[in-house]
């Protein structure tokens, strides 16, 4: 089936699943910087950099249903901050910090940028003078 | 929670001088970037920048303060962070502080955070070394290390 809108192909709903699908499995890895600006996310790194913790045990501390707990540890997962482990019938959640590095690279180069621009000042001061 | 960066420089050359080259729409155009700007509190101006591809990028700007010679400061993006020039006469030159405060969104947010916490011990290890690094570059270009 084709579906045409203003002269423009429109997906059938199958065809947008299976794109979905494929989009999906096609991600390597979530956005670190979307994964961290959320605040309980942050949060939920906080408490896992003390220790792994069961899913129900880390759902118990925020006032948010498991649901929403699940949905954020899922995001984490995907980029790959958290590893979760079974443990007899419970995922237990583990930080992994590695892709925080990515975080590190922005400092860098913001850092970069003002060092290369002030030093292109001293040198326009060098021309200058 | 820390989210701003800053610099700080020694320039061989006279207040009035540097003063200039922060303020002059040609001079900045040099060693910053393309630019409208112009010395006036409440001007809007954009930075342009072409990317490795072409791409323009423009950076729209506000000047937030102008307090001849010493201090300077525009709003920079969308995100209202501000950057800030202070400008000191030492003996033998002057002394520049940039600071780039208030980094929010997505990206000011994360660096809050990492730059908070102890725990995350390689990012700890290495960001000194990157900051040294970096000031010590800074010192070697400026000709004053």
């Amino acid at each position: 089936m084709l579906l045409r809108i203003n002269g423009k192909e429109m997906l059938t709903p199958s065809k947008q699943r299976r794109r979905a699908q494929r989009r999906h499995e096609s991600q390597p890895a979530g956005d670190v910087f979307h994964a961290v600006a959320d605040p309980t996310r942050r949060a939920l790194l906080d408490l896992l950099a003390q220790g792994e913790e069961p899913v129900n045990s880390l759902a118990e501390r925020f006032a948010m249903s498991r649901p929403a707990i699940s949905q954020h540890l899922a995001i984490l997962l995907r980029t790959r901050l958290v590893r979760a482990r079974r443990v007899g019938r419970e995922r237990h959640y583990q930080l992994q910090p590695q892709p925080l590095e990515e975080i590190y690279d922005w400092v860098a180069l913001y850092e970069r940028f003002w060092t290369n621009k002030l030093s292109a000042l001293g040198e326009h001061l060098r021309k200058r003078s | 929670m820390k989210r701003d960066l800053r610099f700080e420089a020694v320039y061989p050359n006279r207040l009035e001088e540097v003063w200039h080259a922060l303020t002059d729409s040609r001079s900045l155009a040099d060693w910053l970037m393309e630019n409208d700007f112009r010395p006036l509190p409440g001007h809007k101006f954009h930075f342009r920048s072409k990317s490795r591809f072409g791409m323009e990028r423009l950076i729209p700007c506000e000047v937030l303060v102008v307090d001849e010679p010493r201090l300077l400061s525009w709003s920079w993006g969308d995100e209202g962070s501000v950057v800030t020039f202070r400008l000191k006469a030492i003996t033998g030159g002057t002394r520049l502080i940039l600071e780039h405060t208030g980094l929010k969104g997505v990206c000011g947010l994360a660096l809050a955070w990492v730059l908070s916490h102890g725990w995350a011990r390689k990012i700890d290890r290495r960001l000194p070394a990157v900051l040294a690094r970096a000031a010590s570059e800074q010192t070697r270009d400026m000709g004053i290390g």
